[in-house]
């Protein structure tokens, strides 16, 4: 079976990294209290903003490298200044967070289609721009196996993977985490004892914003080196998807998210294979498992009790 | 007698505004909301350069500008009021369904499968296709009613899941069991037969008689909300959960029976889409109209005539964006901005009223800057 292969391995890491990043800023933003189905817009923007800013990078002149770090932090920036959008509306006017972060997924949609038109002239694929692509980490990636599975990808997996065990040690090891916490579990006690709801809900769906802002910009400059029309095809869902099915823990999407990712690794390449399985039922794993899950039939997946609700003082 | 005659017709009256004023009122907000959205979509159109009442004006030309782009309007209208409605309705019982996509797409597939696959005289081919595709979008809805009201998990998030599942199904069915079997390898089902086939009305648009089963559908469901038990109770659920428990209703069991109606709803509206207008499922159909029905239900106000309107709104905007592209050079794309902006006006109405009191605090605070200058000038 040549299937089970390291590349297979590696190509889960990448196929998950995008997802790991935008689960995790999902985590934050809901264990804060504010339901943030915008994943998908704001990677989307993440995308985008990547790829054009990389591509300015380039036209002014700066080595490539440059430029794709620039796109990259672009990417940080504008996928925090969407979610600011999503955090105004559902924390400062108190719309349905639901409701918001459709409008999100659309804004996401229209927006990035107009800068294409706009800038591009086209309404397909961006010209290609400089990319992120895999930097061996030295020594480490010379390990058999788990070096060319880890240690041979692109800088945005590596920063996946350290923000999981960072955003885990945040969240319940730090009084900050505490306090983002209580404040998606029972805002007015946490008003009570004189926690900012505000603030902290800002921050959550704040950091939302820069965590799948830059799993946008994997998909455009990580993976490959263009953007093309509504490109992130349902993964701010799948990020969505990890989140409840990683019980609104760091480690817990994680998992979800390499399970996922596995899902995608072996249809593809069981696809370039040529086996002519239905891989649509590997595409479908990720949903049907968190329903399953939803619905307590291995281990019942409970959400923040605040989450969703918008708080009044 | 002359002051009876009076008093007759002052209730005459009196009752003409108790049904006009809240509908007055409920014109306020979306009314306010889209004309806002047009404005700041005014505003890009400016910042990039163009005039935004000549794009404005090749929209609506787009849309209305003859009776082709009418009937095809009116075409795109019809998903839209039906997907709608399936949003408007489940929001009356407070259920969220985002799931309309995939209730249409489930839909449309079971229209497919009728369609192509009977064989029956007209008068029964078609109301079969149209009830299979009624059917598998009330169950695919009925999925997420049953394990909201069984286990309690959130229809928000069973229903976005749901609709991954129904377009990996479909894609499996359409390019695997459902295939058309012919000679060009082309992933898409076989054809509806003719005796399956909605009426063209208005050639040579391509406006089927979905439209006029899509008004039917939109006064059945005010029917039904307003002047039936089942409406009443699933209204009382929506209001309060615990008064309807208290008051011998049985929530769960209309908190599903919400869920299935409404993904009934949208899977009439993709029946009607397959056999009025397209014919056929090809791979990878995804039109969105789910999606866009939050928007047409909200701005609506989930009543079924303001549903109508709204839909309307939204397929005028879709229709007439590429004329908008194609002779005043605005990116189409532009549509979907203003789309979310309606929504984010009507979901947060005190946007629209902070906007202002903003903008003057901002203008005093530069005013009493100025002031501040001059009088520092003045010392000087």
């Amino acid at each position: 079976m040549e299937i089970l292969s390291v590349a297979l391995f590696a190509s889960t890491i990448r196929a998950a990294a995008p997802l790991i990043l935008a689960a995790l800023g999902g985590i934050f933003s809901e264990r804060s209290g504010v339901v943030n189905i915008a994943l998908e817009g704001i990677m989307l923007i993440g995308a985008f903003f990547a790829m054009m800013i990389s591509y300015f990078g380039a036209q002014f002149g700066l080595p490539p490298l440059v430029s794709a770090i620039s796109g990259m932090v672009g990417a940080i920036v504008f996928g925090f200044l969407i979610s600011m959008i999503h955090a105004v509306v559902s924390i400062r006017f108190r719309a349905d967070q639901v409701v918001s972060g459709v409008a999100i997924n659309i804004l996401a949609l229209g927006l990035t289609g107009f800068l294409l038109q706009l800038i591009f002239q086209t309404s397909g694929n961006s010209p290609s721009v400089p990319n992120l692509s895999a930097a061996p980490i030295p020594g480490l990636a010379n390990i058999p196996i788990v070096g060319d599975i880890f240690f041979n990808q692109p800088p945005i997996v590596y920063i996946a993977l350290i923000a999981v065990p960072v955003s885990s040690f945040v969240l319940f090891r730090t009084p900050l985490g505490l306090r983002l916490r209580s404040v998606g579990e029972h805002p007015k006690a946490a008003d009570t004892v004189g926690v900012n709801v505000f603030s902290l809900r800002y921050l959550g769906v704040g950091l939302s914003g820069v965590l799948a802002g830059l799993g946008g910009a994997y998909l455009s400059i990580g993976q490959l080196n263009i953007f093309t029309e509504g490109m992130t095809n349902g993964r701010g869902f799948i990020a969505l998807a990890a989140v409840i099915f990683g019980k609104w823990n760091p480690w817990g999407a994680l998992g979800a998210c390499l399970l996922f990712g596995f899902a995608d690794a072996v249809q593809i390449s069981l696809q370039n294979a040529g086996v002519n399985i239905p891989s649509d039922f590997l595409l479908m794993l990720p949903y049907v498992l968190t329903l399953v899950a939803l619905a307590g039939f291995i281990g019942r997946s409970n959400p923040p009790a605040a989450s969703g609700v918008p708080y009044e003082k | 007698m002359a002051t009876s005659e009076e008093s007759t017709r002052k209730s005459w009256r009196v009752r003409v505004m108790l049904v006009i004023s809240p509908l007055l009122q409920g014109l306020i907000l979306p009314v306010g909301a889209i004309i806002m959205a047009l404005l700041v979509g005014a505003i890009f159109i400016l910042v990039i350069g163009k005039n935004p009442i000549t794009a404005y004006a090749a929209l609506i030309q787009g849309a209305f500008g003859d009776v082709f782009s009418i009937g095809e309007t009116l075409e795109n209208t019809t998903p839209l009021i039906l997907t709608g409605l399936a949003v408007a309705f489940a929001f009356r019982a407070k259920l969220f369904n985002i799931g309309g996509e995939g209730q249409f797409l489930i839909g449309a597939l079971a229209a497919t499968w009728v369609g192509a696959n009977l064989s029956f005289p007209s008068f029964v081919h078609l109301p079969l296709t149209l009830l299979a595709g009624i059917i598998a979008g009330g169950l695919w809805g009925g999925i997420a009613g049953f394990l909201k009201a069984t286990r309690g998990v959130h229809e928000v998030i069973s229903t976005i899941m749901l609709n991954f599942i129904a377009i990996f199904f479909i894609s499996y069915m359409v390019t695997g069991p459902m295939k058309e079997q012919s000679a060009l390898d082309i992933p898409q089902t076989a054809r509806v037969a003719e005796t399956a086939q909605l009426a063209k009305i208005l050639p040579p648009s391509r406006l089927s008689a979905g439209i006029i089963i899509a008004l039917v559908a939109a006064a059945f469901v005010w029917w039904l909300l307003w002047k039936t038990t089942v409406g009443y109770e699933v209204r009382a659920v929506g209001l309060n959960f615990f008064a309807a428990e208290f008051g011998g209703i049985k929530p769960n069991y209309n908190m599903f029976l919400a869920m299935v109606i409404s993904g009934g709803l949208a899977g009439l509206g993709g029946a009607i889409i397959i056999s009025g207008l397209f014919l056929r499922f090809q791979h990878g159909f995804e039109p969105g109209y789910g999606f866009t029905a939050i928007a047409v239900s909200l701005v609506g106000g989930n009543n079924p005539p303001g549903v109508v309107l709204a839909a309307l709104l939204f397929a005028t905007l879709s229709q007439g964006a590429l004329g908008m592209q194609n002779v005043a050079g605005v990116p189409q794309d532009i549509v979907l901005v203003i789309q979310a902006l309606v929504i984010f006006f009507v979901a947060a109405p005190q946007i629209v009223r902070a906007l202002p009191q903003w903008l003057e605090k901002r203008r005093e605070a530069a005013q009493a800057a100025a002031e501040g200058a001059q009088l520092e000038g003045g010392q000087a």
